[in-house]
């Protein structure tokens, strides 16, 4: 079973505090963020696999050309 | 440099936990705010982030600059036209028991007439073996709207917040 969704307020003019449930918008909006966040992520992850796979490919090549490991390591720094 | 460093309100997730906590009717009497955040949610939820909102402003004119460590790796993101600014990695239930992230969040000159920026710093805390995360964030919401509320959330699909965590909010007057 799933959580019910809260909030607590806060009210700094008078102190008062208050748990109120998400409304309806506020559930989709969240749903929202956490989807915009997930694309995100995958994105970047996308990307830094790609540069991975370019800078792996890069050093075979390198290395191909007569260079040691630690020589093609240190031009891809 | 700051004269006063005064705590406006503060909140401690009771035991029923919950996804956002807010602060409303911000007083208009000092130069800077300052946030500390102590979080934990209640699920696994590793490598998602913690947001901010201000005034209930959820179009998407919020944008960021992050430098991050978590895990083994190390990143950088730039988000622009977003609708929050993501602020650090929550603090996972999966996580040692008992450990709760740590969140600083800077906000200058917020009753001006000029868009408002905020500087974040936060960790999470795993114990048992290294620490999990670390942030660095720039962010901007292009906005001259005075910062009246703000609302902190974990977005961490249907994560709540556990019992005790908390929020601090200070006022810094600079004279």
């Amino acid at each position: 079973m799933s959580e019910t969704l809260t909030k607590i307020v806060v009210n700094c003019e008078t102190g008062e505090q208050q748990i109120l449930p998400l409304t309806a918008a506020e559930i989709a909006q969240r749903e929202a963020d956490a989807a915009a966040y997930a694309a995100e992520k995958a994105a970047a992850d996308a990307a830094a696999e790609a540069t991975a796979a370019a800078k792996a490919s890069g050093l075979a090549k390198l290395i191909g050309l007569g260079l040691t490991q630690d020589e093609a390591n240190a031009l891809l720094k | 440099m700051a004269t006063t460093y005064k705590l406006i309100d503060s909140v401690t997730v009771g035991s029923g936990g919950a996804a956002n906590m807010e602060f409303t009717n911000i007083p208009q009497i000092y130069t800077d705010l300052v946030l500390k955040i102590s979080p934990r949610q209640t699920a696994n939820v590793n490598s998602y982030q913690f947001s901010i909102r201000f005034n209930g402003n959820s179009s998407n004119i919020y944008s960021r600059r992050q430098l991050m460590g978590y895990g083994a790796g190390v990143d950088s993101q730039t988000q622009t036209n977003t609708s929050s600014i993501f602020i650090g990695f929550d603090q996972s239930s999966s996580f040692t028991a008992n450990t709760f992230g740590n969140f600083e969040v800077y906000i200058p000159n917020y009753t001006s007439s000029n868009h408002k920026t905020l500087s974040a710093d936060s960790v999470t805390e795993d114990n048992t073996a290294s620490v999990y995360g670390i942030s660095l964030v720039a962010g901007l919401w292009a906005n001259t709207s005075a910062i009246t509320s703000i609302l902190l959330q974990d977005i961490s699909g249907g994560s709540n917040l556990a019992q005790y965590s908390t929020a601090y909010l200070y006022g810094i007057s600079n004279a």
